[in-house]
């Protein structure tokens, strides 16, 4: 809302710097996003031209003498229409304007010292200008005092503030509502809105209103009109405003819907019949409105039809062009009326905004509906010769009555944290102009109709707060029970284990293109698309996170960054049996050098294999889960990944991404944490250590390379027994010393006894047993010593 | 004289050696089962005053003792520097990497203030982010169809307009939170979390981070409200931070106030970013509506309370001098490495 300073003037007595308005408006809760002059340039002066000769050395520059009181300067001036006896504005030497600096200097010969301006070098917005003032120097009528401002001759010198409002405040998207506001602010009462006209004739026009989303109309003809110019106080409070003058009718109503907030239409009565009948559209109307644009309506749409159902104006929004204002007008429709404000903000976000609808979708005060008419009548018959006819059509279902809140100095203090007086409250309940009853420190407040958004004492406790200054509460120091406040820890081990083995955490975007969603998961699952999405890219959420970590690697390669290792913990999504859900996943990368094996070597699956064993086991998960190929994601290469298994549950997957993804050796992993964390882990236990040592056995079998290391193992761990300790892989070999098909891999059996040291001979019982087993049921062979 | 003479030879002798094996060679000579010492030792049955004979013997023994001790230990000290010296190495060359992994800033921010709400007695919740439209707006007081949606763009999932939601705000966690307790009464919670709108630019990410604040009790006040947003500023912005109140709207707390605090660039004296004012909007706060305590349970005659909320990434742009958001999402290496050493708040 821009608020034109000499437009609060006209109903606010105030000596206040504007600067200084600004900032106390923020103070009570109305911020500004700028504070400037209408016209910013400076040093400008009124001028007469005394003498214009054409210049030596040019067809089209003249060099003129201009008086402008003080003295008389030597101008060069290559507009067409300078001439001798002209008055005009002059920037002096030194003026500021929006195309820069004005300084003394010589074209082609001839000494200048100022410029001669037309409107359009002066800052002014370009939908207030017309061609002649780009073409040629601005006239000023001859009245014009040589040596004053032009600015103030022009009735441009005002200043703007531009507040952004906040939504509850409808009721300061008019000059009297920022009256009112500013008023209470320095103690000022607002003047009285001049709505005195005379009547004559009677009224002939009938209104039907078959929407509930129109609580009140009021329509009244005004008859005989002239269309001309608006006079300058009008025209400059438009061009403050924002809004660009037109004629005197169209002017009356954004003026009066400026000063009011009351949106106003006018229609030509002539055009528009005897009848006006409010409704709701049909899906598939058509209506041209104004803007000469054909409008495709629909049932959610409030529209004004004429007697014959044929739509006029776009209710609360726009007009209709065949009802138009033309300069042939003779006879006018006053349209003032309120319409439901979410149907105006459906339809505005839909076909148009306009002053209009945004004052409809905030509410309006239907006293003002009333004013707003007669307000209309008094400037017609003054500015437009008018005459007003006698009566108005009336159809009211809004019961206009001020709200009576109670609200004790207790509650008040309680809220606010504050120690305010009785005095000081009543202070500023009537520096706002509200009407309050005192009773034992108990205050009845009634709330004008003006300021629907007071509803609850709350509401007028935050009046109280924003007078008497939010900023002048003292912060105390809650004072609360003891309590411990709870956190998610689990989360933050998780953190910070991935970072100790090396890995840097990331944060991505949840929403990712539809094509990639069922990437690395073999999961069965509904995925989650957003309803309009920004992009293609930002359009699905995302189901696993590793699509992300993929991305961010080629994006790190892509600048040569080699050695990536990052982990995220984010949410996966997806839907199913029609509930939305959301698992919380853990998911890591690494390709390249990994730095903290101290010899730097590259990330193999050993490796991530030992980084995802290194955390199950950190959280406690040792001895419960398997890590063993069952079906793994296409993304990943076959040979090369697998499953990871907690008690059954395949909670997540782990290995190199498929060499058609990329030709790096890049492994990954992902576990969904929320199929972790269910299983509770239980407290760590003391195991009372051995005072017997134990006894070392090695061996190496050469099996087939169907052989997994994991069944091998299984076969000692049930042969051994329960004095088996401990079983170490500690060598693994393939090569020309077995044949092509094998593999060799060596075990370092340990054997413990609790009770006693074990013997030889019972240890070699066992360990005989352990190779027979392994010999018989895997077909391996025992690798003797080279 | 002879044991003078003998002494004098031995200690020229020892003087001489410059090296273990010559010294070996020495002990040999003198104490050997042949030497100059065991010879004369051996003499002792022959001599004729046995007990000068042994003060003798006694003396050049000694003697010998001594010197050979005190060169021995010379020369394995010498043998030692010089194997210290052949083994010096270049400490200036790199070191074998053993790097640790960085969180990320944005994380940094949020744990500095679970820690410092956890401390002051808060729990931290974290619910959904996918969220109804009840729970992200209507519990809020912002009807369908209210104004005030308009300034959140937000996503709704594919054919569930104004049902379901990427949530735009974490004030969802106001409602899940009373809900859950509203048997139990008092609350004093944080939601930190991630939420979505519709807006993508140097200074806005449609995916960002925010924290709630919700305190409810029967005596919580405006004036509590602003001591903790000072204790959280301080924390977070530096100890000479102070914070203004401004009013201001918001469809879920009455009154509703924006908080400023003292921009941590230039100290409050004005300067490019807190455009001259040497303030710097830093949170959205106000006393919980009546209607929100109601409409999840709590009776508004009896609790009241305050709620604040922020954005993370604005603080985590502020105290690491990150200008552009995107900067936190965009996951470059050199920009994540730079965060790998242990927090700031210890």
């Amino acid at each position: 809302m821009k608020l034109s300073r000499k437009f609060l003037n006209d109903y606010l007595d105030i000596d206040v710097d504007t600067k200084v308005l600004a900032n106390d408006m923020t103070n009570v809760g109305n911020e500004y996003d700028s504070c400037e002059k209408l016209i910013p340039a400076t040093n400008l002066v009124i001028g007469k031209v005394l003498e214009c000769i054409p210049h030596p050395d040019s067809d089209h520059l003249r060099v003129c003498k201009v008086d402008i009181s003080s003295e008389v300067l030597n101008i060069v001036c290559g507009a067409p229409n300078v001439r001798e006896n002209l008055k005009v504005i002059v920037a002096k030497p030194g003026a500021i304007l929006p195309g820069g600096e004005i300084k003394k200097c010589e074209k082609r010969g001839v000494e200048s010292n100022g410029m001669l301006c037309a409107l359009s070098e002066l800052g002014l917005d370009s939908k207030f200008l017309k061609e002649e003032d780009y073409t040629g120097i601005c006239e000023l009528d001859e009245s014009a005092i040589v040596g004053e401002d032009p600015i103030k001759f022009l009735g441009l010198d005002d200043e703007i503030i531009d507040f952004e409002l906040t939504s509850n405040r409808g009721d300061l998207l008019s000059i009297l509502g920022m009256a009112y506001e500013i008023g209470a602010i320095y103690g000022k009462k607002v003047k009285n809105v001049d709505t005195s006209y005379k009547e004559s004739g009677n009224i002939d026009f009938k209104v039907e209103v078959k929407t509930e989303n129109c609580p009140l109309f009021l329509a009244k003809q005004v008859k005989n009109i002239t269309i001309k110019e608006s006079p300058d106080f009008i025209k400059t409070r438009l061009i403050a405003s924002g809004i660009r003058p037109i004629n005197n009718v169209v002017d009356i109503s954004n003026y009066v819907m400026l000063e009011l907030g009351q949106p106003l239409h006018f229609y030509d009565n002539d055009n528009l019949g005897n009848k006006i009948i409010v409704r709701m559209a049909n899906d598939s109307e058509k209506l041209t409105t104004l803007d000469n644009q054909e409008r495709l309506l629909s049932k959610d749409d409030i529209v004004i039809s004429d007697g014959n159902s044929k739509a006029v104006g776009l209710a609360g929004v726009m007009g209709g062009l065949s009802t138009e204002i033309e300069n042939t007008t003779k006879n006018i429709l006053i349209e003032a009326a309120i319409f439901d404000s979410v149907h105006i903000r459906k339809t505005s976000k839909k076909i148009l905004r306009s002053e209009a609808s945004n004052r409809f979708e905030k509410g309006i005060d239907p006293r003002r509906t009333y004013m707003a008419i007669d307000r209309c009548c008094n400037l017609l018959e003054k500015y437009a010769d008018a005459t007003i006819i006698k009566g108005m059509v009336e159809i009211n279902n809004i019961d206009i009555q001020d709200k009576e809140i109670i609200v004790t100095l207790d509650k008040i203090n309680k809220v606010l944290g504050t120690n305010i007086t009785k005095e000081e409250v009543i202070d500023i309940l009537n520096r706002l102009d509200f009407k309050v009853q005192e009773n034992n420190n108990e205050f009845k407040v009634t709330i004008p109709t003006r300021r629907p958004d007071i509803k609850i004492k709350e509401d007028i406790i935050e009046e109280i707060g924003r007078y008497y200054g939010m900023d002048k509460i003292k912060g105390t120091k809650l004072v609360l029970p003891l309590k411990e406040g709870h956190f998610d820890k689990t989360k933050r081990q998780i953190r910070n284990k991935m970072i100790s083995l090396g890995f840097n955490e990331t944060l991505s975007y949840a929403l990712i293109p539809n094509s990639h969603v069922n990437e690395y998961t073999t999961d069965k699952f509904t995925h989650i698309n957003l309803d309009y999405p920004m992009s293609e890219d930002r359009k699905t959420l995302r189901y696993s996170l590793l699509y992300s970590l993929e991305q961010i690697y080629e994006y790190n390669k892509a600048r040569n960054y080699k050695d990536t290792c990052i982990f995220e913990i984010g949410k996966g999504f997806y839907k199913e049996n029609n509930e939305y859900k959301e698992d919380l996943k853990l998911a890591g990368l690494m390709t390249g050098k990994y730095y903290l094996d101290v010899n730097n070597t590259n990330v193999d699956f050993y490796v991530i294999k030992g980084v995802v064993e290194e955390l199950l086991d950190y959280l406690g998960y040792n001895g419960r889960y398997t890590i063993d190929y069952k079906q793994t994601p296409k993304e990943l290469h076959p040979g090369v990944s697998a499953n990871i298994i907690l008690q059954g549950e395949d909670i997540g997957v782990i290995g190199m991404i498929h060499p058609s993804i990329t030709k790096d050796k890049v492994f990954v992993f992902e576990i969904n944490l929320d199929k972790l964390l269910k299983n509770r882990t239980s407290n760590i236990k003391y195991k009372e250590i051995s005072k017997y040592l134990g006894m070392e056995k090695d061996v190496a079998f050469v099996v087939n390379k169907n052989i997994k290391n994991k069944d091998i193992i299984d076969v000692i761990k049930k042969s051994g027994g329960k004095l088996l300790t401990n079983i170490e892989v500690f060598d693994i070999y393939v090569g020309d010393k077995i044949n092509e098909d094998e593999i060799s891999i060596a075990y370092k059996l340990t054997f413990t006894d609790n009770t006693k040291t074990l013997t030889e001979e019972e240890v070699m019982n066992i360990f005989n047993n352990i190779i027979k087993d392994v010999e018989n049921k895997l077909g391996a062979k025992v690798r003797n010593g080279e | 004289m002879q044991t003078e003479k003998l002494c004098k030879e031995i200690k020229e002798k020892i003087e001489n050696v410059t090296n273990l094996k010559s010294l070996n060679d020495l002990k040999i000579e003198y104490t050997g089962k042949k030497g100059i010492i065991t010879e004369l030792q051996n003499g002792i049955k022959d001599a004729t005053d046995k007990k000068e004979y042994g003060i003798m013997l006694n003396t050049i023994r000694k003697t010998f003792n001594e010197l050979f001790e005190e060169k021995l230990n010379k020369l394995n000290e010498e043998e030692l520097n010089k194997k210290l010296e052949s083994e010096k190495i270049d400490v200036t060359l790199p070191s074998k990497k053993i790097r640790v992994g960085s969180k990320h800033p944005m994380t940094r921010t949020l744990e500095e203030l679970e820690d410092l709400f956890v401390s002051m007695g808060f729990d931290v919740y974290d619910g959904p982010e996918i969220e109804s439209d009840e729970n992200c707006f209507q519990k809020l007081n912002l009807p369908l169809g209210h104004p005030a949606r308009d300034a959140q763009d937000t996503f709704y999932l594919e054919n569930e307009y104004e049902k379901y939601l990427l949530r735009s705000q974490t004030s969802t966690g106001q409602v899940r939170v009373m809900e859950a307790n509203k048997e139990k009464g008092p609350i004093r919670v944080v939601c930190p979390g991630k939420v979505y709108r519709r807006d993508d630019d140097a200074t806005h990410s449609h995916q960002f981070m925010q924290m709630e604040g919700l305190v409810i009790d029967e005596n919580i006040s405006m004036a509590d409200l602003k001591g903790t947003l000072e204790t959280f500023c301080k924390k977070l912005l530096g100890e000479k931070t102070d914070v203004r109140f401004r009013p201001s709207f918001f469809p879920f707390t009455e009154p509703s106030v924006e908080v400023d605090a003292t921009c941590f660039k230039c100290g409050g004296k004005g300067c490019s970013l807190c455009k001259g004012t040497g303030w710097i909007e830093v949170l959205g706060a106000g006393m919980v509506h009546p209607n929100v305590l109601k409409m999840s349970g709590y009776d508004p005659e009896k609790y009241q309370g305050f709620a604040f909320g922020t954005g993370l990434d604005r603080f985590t742009m502020f105290k690491y001098g990150i200008t552009d958001i995107r900067t936190l999402y965009g996951n470059d290496m050199r920009f994540l490495n730079q965060f790998t050493r242990g927090d700031e708040d210890r």
